[in-house]
C-alpha cells in the first residue's frame, strides 16, 4: 500500500504542483488501492483506470509546459454516479439506466475536469439518490469500512466508502435530505451541503429539483472546502442557481476558530430514538466549542419535528414528477416491445421492471399526495410546514451563528436490518432534512466513536443561506481541536482493511 | 382504518405507469398505508394563514440570454435510444387500435 493513500488532497495537490511525485504516480497509487480493497468495499459502479491515467498524465504534460494549475489539479477524485459523464456510464443505480452513456457532461463534472481534478469511477448509491444505506442500488450495497457489514449511509453511500477506505481523497455526493452528511458521518469523514442553489444541478439527475444539492465528502475540512470551491458557482444552466459569489469556503476552512460566536443546539434534536453513545458525543462536542470561546445556548425549533414528514411529502411528490422522463422512448431500457404492446404499455412494463421497489414507493407516494382531492391535505400542508421551518431557522439565526446537533440518531445498522421497513429507513435522515427544506448550509464533521460500538459520530453544524463560510470556520475549529485531543484524524482509528 | 387499499394503489400504479404484480400490490398497499399514515401530522400544524413554499430561495422568472449556442446533434440525442429509425426515435404504436 502506497503511503500517498493517506494523504489529504491539499497535500496531494502541493506535492504535485512541487513535482515531488506526478499525477500518474498518485493515480496509479489510488487505481492500486482500489483493486486491493474494492472486493470488500464495492464503492464503486465504475472505475476507469484507463481514462483516469490519461487525464493525470495531461495534468502532468500541463505542468511540464509551465501551465499555472488550480490546487486540486492532478488530485483523484471519485464521483457519484448520479452527474453525467460522457466518458463513464452513468446509471443512478438503477436498471432503468443500465450502460447508458450520456451525450453531455453534468456542469459538475465540467467543474471538476477544468480544475484538472482526475475523475477515477463512479460511485454507488441508493437508486435515483433514494434511501440511507445505499441498499437500494440495484448494483448491490456498499459496505461500510469501518465494518463491513453495516451501511456506509446513503444515498451517497459510495462516496463515502471510496473516501472512507483511502480509495480516493475526495468525492462528490448530492444530498437531498441528508445523502452527504449522513453518510459523512457514518463513514467517520467531512460532508458538505452547500446552500440550495449554491452548486450546480445541470446535469445531475433530478429526484426533488427543489431539494437537490450537489457537494463535497473529503478526509478533512480544508479538502472538503477546496471541493466546494472548485465545483460551486453560478451556471446559466440551471436556474436555480445562485447568481452570487461563492462564500469564501477556504479562507474559512483554514481560519477555523470559533472565539466570538454563538452556538445553538437545537432542543428537539435528542432524548427518545437517540442512541446514548451518539448523544455523549455530541454533548462532548457542544463542551468543547465552549471550552474554545463559543458562546453556546439552546434553541427551540418546534416546527423540526414536522420536518421528516412534510419531506417525505415534498421529496416524492417532486420524484414522482422527475421520474416522468423514464419513459422507455428516448433512452434507457425498453421492456416488452413485441409490435404488439402500445407505448403505454411497454412504458408501464419497463417502469416496473426497471425501477426497483423504493423508486416505486415514493413514485406511487407522490402521485397520491398530489391527486386532487388529496392535495391539499398531503402536498399543500407539507409546504406550508416548510415556510414553518424556514421561519425557525431565521428566528434562531437572529441570535446565534450557527445551529448544531447530531447529524444521525444513530451509528451505522448492519445491512439488511431496515431494507423492508421504510418508515425505520427514513428516520436516518431526521435531523439533516430542516437544512433541505430551508436551503440552508450544513456541514457534517466526525466528533468521535459511541461507546457501545465503536462507530464513528457526526457533528451537523447548520448556518444561514449563503453561510457557507461558518460551517467551515466552526467546522475546522471543531476537528484540529479533536484531532489533537485524538492525535490524528478520527479514520485513523478505523480498522485496517 | 387503512388508508391506502390494494385498490388504491392499483390505481397510483396505473396513473404511475407501473405495471405491477399483484403480490406487489399488496406489499405496497401495506407500507404506503403505513407511510401516508405517518405523514399526515404535517397537517396538524399548516393552518390557514401560513402561506406554502415551494422552493427554499425566492427567485422569479430567472431568464437567460436568449441566443444561439451549440446543442446536441442528432447523432448525440439518438445515442441512448432504444430504437431508431430514419434519425427520429423509434417507439410502439401510440394508438389505441392498429393501424
Amino acid at each position: 500500500m502506497s503511503e500517498l493513500i493517506k494523504k489529504t488532497a491539499s497535500e496531494l495537490g502541493s506535492l504535485i504542483a512541487s513535482g515531488e511525485v506526478s499525477a500518474v504516480e498518485v493515480t496509479q497509487a489510488h487505481l492500486d488501492r482500489i483493486a486491493e480493497v474494492e472486493d470488500r468495499v464495492h464503492a464503486f459502479l465504475h472505475v476507469g483506470a484507463e481514462s483516469a491515467l490519461a487525464q493525470a498524465a495531461a495534468v502532468d504534460a500541463r505542468r511540464a509546459a509551465g501551465e499555472e494549475l488550480g490546487p486540486l489539479a492532478g488530485v483523484p477524485i471519485a464521483h457519484k454516479d448520479v452527474f453525467t459523464t460522457t466518458d463513464m456510464p452513468t446509471t443512478a443505480g438503477s436498471k432503468i439506466l443500465e450502460g447508458w452513456r450520456p451525450p453531455y457532461d453534468a456542469t459538475v463534472t465540467r467543474r471538476l475536469r477544468e480544475a484538472g481534478l482526475v475523475i477515477l469511477g463512479k460511485t454507488n448509491l441508493d437508486e435515483f439518490a433514494m434511501g440511507s444505506s445505499t441498499e437500494n442500488s440495484a448494483y448491490g450495497p456498499t459496505h461500510n469500512p469501518w465494518d463491513l457489514t453495516r451501511i456506509p449511509g446513503g444515498s451517497s453511500g459510495g462516496a463515502s466508502a471510496s473516501v472512507a477506505a483511502y480509495e480516493a481523497p475526495l468525492s462528490t455526493g448530492t444530498d437531498t435530505g441528508g445523502s452527504i452528511r449522513q453518510p459523512a458521518a457514518v463513514t467517520g469523514i467531512v460532508g458538505m451541503k452547500p446552500t440550495y442553489g449554491g452548486s450546480s444541478r445541470y446535469g445531475l439527475i433530478a429526484f426533488a429539483s427543489s431539494l437537490d444539492t450537489p457537494g463535497p465528502f473529503a478526509r478533512n475540512v480544508l479538502d472538503a472546502a477546496l471541493l466546494h470551491e472548485a465545483f460551486s458557482g453560478h451556471d446559466p444552466m440551471d436556474s436555480t442557481s445562485i447568481d452570487q459569489p461563492v462564500p469564501s469556503v477556504v479562507e474559512a476552512a483554514r481560519q477555523g476558530d470559533v472565539a466570538g460566536l454563538t452556538v445553538g443546539v437545537v432542543k428537539e434534536f435528542g432524548g427518545d430514538g437517540y442512541q446514548p453513545g451518539v448523544l455523549a458525543r455530541f454533548q462532548e462536542a457542544v463542551e468543547l466549542l465552549e471550552s474554545l470561546g463559543a458562546k453556546v445556548v439552546e434553541v427551540s425549533c418546534p416546527s423540526f419535528t414536522y420536518a421528516l414528514p412534510a419531506y417525505y411529502l415534498i421529496a416524492p411528490s417532486e420524484c414522482s414528477s422527475n421520474l416522468a422522463r423514464f419513459d422507455a422512448m428516448r433512452y434507457g431500457l425498453r421492456v416488452g416491445d413485441d409490435g404488439t404492446r402500445s407505448a403505454e404499455e411497454v412504458m408501464a412494463l419497463t417502469r416496473a421492471a426497471g425501477f426497483g421497489p423504493e423508486v416505486k414507493r415514493r413514485i406511487m407516494l407522490g402521485t397520491y399526495a398530489l391527486s386532487s382531492g388529496y392535495y391539499d391535505a398531503y402536498y399543500g400542508s407539507a409546504q406550508k410546514v416548510r415556510t414553518l421551518i424556514s421561519r425557525d431557522f431565521d428566528a434562531a439565526f437572529q441570535h446565534v451563528d450557527v445551529l448544531i446537533s447530531p447529524t444521525t440518531p444513530t451509528t451505522a445498522f448492519p445491512i439488511g436490518e431496515r431494507a423492508d421497513d421504510p418508515m425505520a429507513m427514513y428516520l436516518a435522515d431526521l435531523c439533516t432534512i430542516p437544512s433541505n427544506l430551508a436551503g440552508n448550509a450544513a456541514l457534517s464533521v466526525p466528533c468521535g466513536l459511541a461507546d457501545e460500538d465503536g462507530l464513528p459520530v457526526g457533528l451537523q453544524i447548520m448556518a444561514p443561506v449563503l453561510g457557507d463560510d461558518r460551517c467551515y470556520r466552526v467546522g475546522a475549529a471543531v476537528e484540529r481541536a479533536f484531532e489533537s485531543r485524538w492525535g490524528g484524524p478520527l479514520l485513523s482509528k478505523a480498522p485496517a482493511l | 382504518m387503512s388508508a391506502i387499499t390494494r385498490e388504491e394503489v392499483a390505481h397510483l400504479a396505473r396513473l404511475s405507469r407501473l405495471a405491477l404484480a399483484d403480490e406487489e400490490l399488496d406489499h405496497f398497499a401495506a407500507q404506503l398505508d403505513q407511510i401516508v399514515g405517518a405523514v399526515a401530522r404535517v397537517a396538524e400544524v399548516a393552518t390557514a394563514d401560513i402561506p406554502p413554499s415551494s422552493h427554499a430561495l425566492p427567485l422569479t422568472n430567472v431568464f437567460r440570454p436568449d441566443v444561439v449556442a451549440p446543442s446536441l446533434t442528432p447523432e448525440q440525442a439518438l445515442s441512448g435510444a432504444p430504437a431508431v429509425e430514419d434519425d427520429r426515435f423509434r417507439v410502439p404504436r401510440i394508438l389505441g387500435e392498429e393501424a
